[in-house]
């Protein structure tokens, strides 16, 4: 690992708006600010997957990937990331260095490969991620990326974030690092008003940032950029100029924010669009901090009437879920700022959370989840797939939301599932996105889908005398397999109602 | 649960539905050595031949007895007396098949006494075989004419054993009577889950041996396949006869009149609870235990339901379909959470009732399309891809005839297997639609906004309001790929 990446991490480390790691002692926070993965056990992504996810969203940039086919070739187009003009951030670019690139360097393919970029799509910037194997043989996108800014006159920005440097969460703020080394701050706005916010940690899934925008938009709040979804370069490197930034996603880049607030005086704040609640209050501190800071005083009036107008609008479309959902048992597993927002949100139309994982949580939100559901809370810290099984199979919950790779797990034992992860089609922000989310979870716990898979096999019951009769699996190994030849059928084993 | 209901309107616009003959033409061409005639003008049968060429692109034996002004008139015996001689001629087939049509039952030709005379007159063709149905154009469809066809083959053909049953005598053999909306596809599945029963099944009509789009090593001038005529003869012998849709069942008392031979109907194959009755059915009649394949495929078509029911759940569908294959289709998509809120259908069936619908209406395509304005998709035959164009709907093709597509013989919808194979396509559809969010795809209510409104006059406002962006207006959006 580079001298300077390792320089990069112990910052990251240092974060003052995480909570978690001031909480540490100085020895524990050397170690980083998540457990090493245990292999054979781990999941989840890189840090390079962390940076790309993170800033890929800025829709008007390429986003060139300096590494073996797999870093690219196996990850892009995997998220629903939208974009309201340019698709270029769409396009998946890579060095797909060879052989010979890791014998004698990919510096040079890099470089031209820059070049390429620029001479066929001319995007306002490029973003040139490290991945493991171009670090390990040394090669210096600093370098690179440096020379071919001043050779292309146009600013190409390193990640470094090589995936062997740490999990997924990392890679998020190192992500984040290099917006704030390359780009935020280096060009200015075209003009500036009292209500100009940023968002940071929003990547625009499936369109939610458009869930909010509007609301927003009605207030006159401006979004000076969205770091990242929906966002274009020159946003981002003028959004220094912004009166207060908004953190979305939990702690992903809360460096960002930290930093602005040290170098360019911008407050900040934590808040969430999931749930009605949490959407009244985000605007409520919006307003608040802007008024702060130069704002019209109405500014608060107006916000509380719209939160008035919207919350209404809200609870009437969602009246009608209400009866059918009340007392419906969900087991949400999901990380971060969602395990608590997302309680919340369900437990205005009353369903029961019987249970939360809070595997990425921050003591901060395991706190929130306390004040939300009591301190009979059931937290989860680390579910085994055997175990989530068990659960829905066994109907201790009613449907699951998680995210698409444990989705087979409730699948399989029967059960509804909702993806409320980023793999998603479906926007959950806001005002309409809450009205949305539960839409779909009474779309997935009423669908007659669910009546039809758990028709047991009519061959079960007359099999036990018809195959008797025909002794070919002897009956101790029969015993011994649970359920002799057909037991690959597990259609009988839990086929309950 | 359906309600039927008819078009109330005098013009048909861009109908639905096909006729009778060309059902009935369908079914013989199920039987081996055939020769389906239209007994009617030459257009009646061109326009048939054209669509069934269309839709399987194969060779389709179809004549004619090219009726005109004149011997209308008079009557069509010398017409059908000479169809007979010239078919006999060109392509000495075992069975002859006459249809009907509406210009000659509007005459009130009877060809039932013109076969008698026939046969009187022409020994020649004492070893052919001679059917008639009455099929007119102007009453029923489609699936009339081959409910009428198959009945008419038992009557004329199956021995009356009634007197003196037969019944069981071949312990193994079973009858299959199809309808109309299996496809040749369907067909061999079916044989391939009796045969691993180790039943032999005399399938009544088979096209799955005549338009399943084989090589054939010589040319034919007749149908290539099908239901072979001995094997119509034994049927009397079988233990049991399986009726699959709606549409069979009155071929099945027919044959159970005439042999006692007992039979079971399955309103569909295309689903999950059905297949399991219908593979209990085969396994008393067997004896035999459900062969670990199907074990295996029911397992796999559970998960399907499940992978399928994401794209499925709430959408709201609009079919325009013949009433076993509307049964069919629209209860399997009712069980994945679709909403079957259009259903057009072209003739009565009681099997309407039992559809997860508030109502099937008999009408056109128009009605259709006005019913799928408010839905997510459109299924109906390749007649429908016009209106899914102008209603810009994703547009699932199902039935007959779809022109504008290759494989149709093989596609299957009945099994395990087939159930799973239409959950498959149609979710894909859907999931090529996905909708896709754009800025503007949440309004804020005019009330909202208004409350959100700075005190002062908005153009005094220091910025643009709205989207400030514009990026949806000035930056072209391509729904993939790049924009340099």
């Amino acid at each position: 690992m580079s001298v300077s990446l390792k320089q990069k991490i112990a910052e990251v480390f240092d974060e003052p708006g995480c909570d978690k790691n001031q909480g540490k002692s100085e020895k524990e926070r050397k170690k980083g600010c998540t457990k090493q993965l245990s292999p054979g056990a781990a999941a989840g992504g890189c840090a390079f997957d962390g940076a790309k996810i993170a800033l890929q969203p800025i829709v008007d940039v390429a986003h060139l990937v300096h590494g073996p086919i797999a870093c690219e070739g196996n990850s892009w187009d995997n998220r629903h990331s939208y974009s309201s003009g340019s698709q270029l951030y769409r396009t998946g670019f890579t060095t797909d260095i060879n052989e010979l690139d890791v014998i004698y360097g990919g510096e040079k393919r890099l470089f031209k490969s820059v070049r390429e970029i620029i001479e066929k799509y001319n995007p306002p910037a490029v973003f040139v991620y490290q991945t493991c194997v171009t670090a390990l043989i040394g090669d210096d996108i600093e370098a690179v990326c440096k020379k071919a800014s001043e050779k292309f006159g146009k600013p190409v920005i390193p990640v470094n974030s090589p995936g062997f440097a740490g999990p997924k969460n990392l890679g998020n703020k190192l992500g984040g690092e290099s917006v704030l080394d390359y780009v935020i701050g280096t060009e200015e706005p075209e003009f500036t008003t009292p209500y100009d916010i940023n968002i940071i940690g929003e990547y625009n899934l499936s369109g939610e940032l458009w869930q909010i925008k509007p609301l927003l938009d009605a207030l006159g709040v401006r979004i000076l950029s969205c770091i990242s979804g929906d966002g274009r370069y020159h946003e981002v490197a003028s959004s220094h100029r912004a009166k207060v930034n908004m953190m979305v996603c939990s702690k992903s880049m809360i460096n960002i924010a930290t930093r602005m607030q040290q170098k360019w005086g911008i407050p900040y704040f934590e808040g969430s669009f999931y749930g009605i609640g949490d959407m009244s209050d985000t605007l409520r501190q919006i307003a608040r901090l802007l008024v702060q800071t130069g704002a019209g005083a109405d500014l608060i009036d107006r916000t509380e009437r719209l939160i008035e107008v919207e919350e209404a609008r809200a609870w009437k479309r969602l009246e009608k879920y209400k009866a059918r959902l009340k007392g419906k048992r969900v087991l949400l597993i999901t990380g971060g700022v969602k395990s608590w927002s997302v309680v919340s949100a369900l437990q205005e139309v009353g369903m029961e959370i019987v249970g939360t994982s809070v595997k990425k949580s921050t003591r901060e939100d395991k706190e929130k989840i306390k004040e939300i559901m009591g301190d009979d809370a059931h937290m989860i810290d680390d579910m085994t797939p055997r175990e989530m099984y068990n659960m829905l199979r066994d109907a201790r919950a009613d449907i699951m939301l998680s995210g698409g790779r444990s989705q087979f797990i409730a699948l399989k034992a029967r059960m509804p599932w909702l993806d409320i992860n980023q793999e998603r089609y479906h926007p959950y922000a806001g005002y309409e996105g809450m009205v949305e989310l539960v839409e779909e979870i009474d779309k997935a716990l009423y669908n007659p889908v669910w009546e039809q898979v758990r028709i047991p096999a009519p061959w079960d019951e007359v099999d036990a005398g018809m195959l008797a009769a025909e002794p070919f699996v002897p009956p101790a190994k029969a015993e011994g397999q649970g359920g002799g030849q057909h037991g690959h059928d597990h259609g009988h084993q839990h086929a309950h109602a | 649960m359906a309600k039927t209901l008819e078009s109330k309107k005098a013009c048909a616009v861009n109908p639905l539905k096909m006729s009778q003959p060309l059902g009935a033409s369908y079914a013989f061409m199920g039987l081996d050595s055939c020769m389906p005639v239209m007994h009617g003008s030459q257009g009646c049968t061109s326009f048939g031949l054209v669509l069934l060429v269309r839709h399987f692109k194969e060779a389709i034996p179809l004549q004619t007895t090219a009726m005109n002004e004149v011997t209308t008139i008079l009557g069509g015996y010398e017409n059908i007396e000479t169809a007979l001689l010239n078919i006999k001629k060109r392509a000495a087939p075992r069975i002859i098949a006459i249809c009907s049509t509406g210009l000659t039952e509007t005459k009130g030709d009877d060809v039932v006494g013109y076969l008698n005379m026939v046969r009187k007159r022409k020994p020649e063709l004492d070893d052919t075989a001679l059917i008639y149905v009455s099929t007119p154009d102007y009453v029923g469809a489609f699936e009339d004419g081959w409910r009428h066809a198959v009945t008419g083959i038992i009557q004329h053909i199956v021995p009356d054993t009634s007197a003196n049953p037969v019944v069981g005598q071949a312990a193994r053999q079973v009858n299959v009577l199809p309808g109309c909306h299996l496809t040749p596809g369907d067909l061999e599945e079916i044989k391939q889950m009796l045969d691993d029963f180790g039943l032999s099944a005399i399938m009544l009509p088979d096209v799955s041996g005549s338009l399943d789009g084989h090589i054939p090593p010589d040319w034919r001038g007749t149908t290539l396949g099908g239901t072979k005529h001995d094997d119509i003869l034994r049927m009397g012998e079988s233990i049991a006869t399986l009726a699959i849709g709606q549409q069979m069942q009155d071929a099945a008392e027919a044959l159970q009149q005439r042999t006692g031979v007992p039979y079971e109907l399955f309103d569909r194959l295309t689903g999950l609870a059905c297949n399991d009755r219908f593979l209990m059915t085969l396994s008393r009649l067997s004896g035999k235990p459900v062969p670990q394949r199907y074990r295996r495929q029911r397992s796999q078509l559970l998960d399907a339901m499940l992978d399928g029911h994401f794209y499925l759940g709430h959408k709201k569908v609009a079919i325009g379909a013949e009433p076993d294959l509307l049964f069919a289709a629209g209860s399997l998509l009712h069980e994945m959470g679709a909403e079957l809120h259009t259903c057009v259908t072209t003739t009565h069936s009681p099997v309407l009732d039992k559809l997860p619908a508030e109502t099937a209406l008999i009408g056109d395509l128009e009605d259709l399309e006005k019913g799928a304005a408010e839905c997510d998709f459109m299924m109906t035959h390749s007649h429908g891809r016009q209106a899914a164009e102008r209603l810009n709907k994703p547009f699932f093709r199902l039935g007959f005839p779809i022109f504008d597509r290759i494989g149709n013989a093989h596609r299957l919808m009945v099994g395990y297997r087939g159930t799973r194979q239409f959950i498959f396509e149609v979710a894909n559809l859907m999931m090529a639609h996905i909708p896709h969010a754009v800025p503007d795809t949440w309004p804020l209510p005019d009330a909202a906004q208004r409350v959100a409104m700075p005190s002062q006059a908005v153009a005094e406002l220091p910025w643009p309001t709205g989207p400030q962006r514009g990026n949806a207006q000035s930056e072209p959006r391509t729904t993939d790929g790049v924009t340099p």
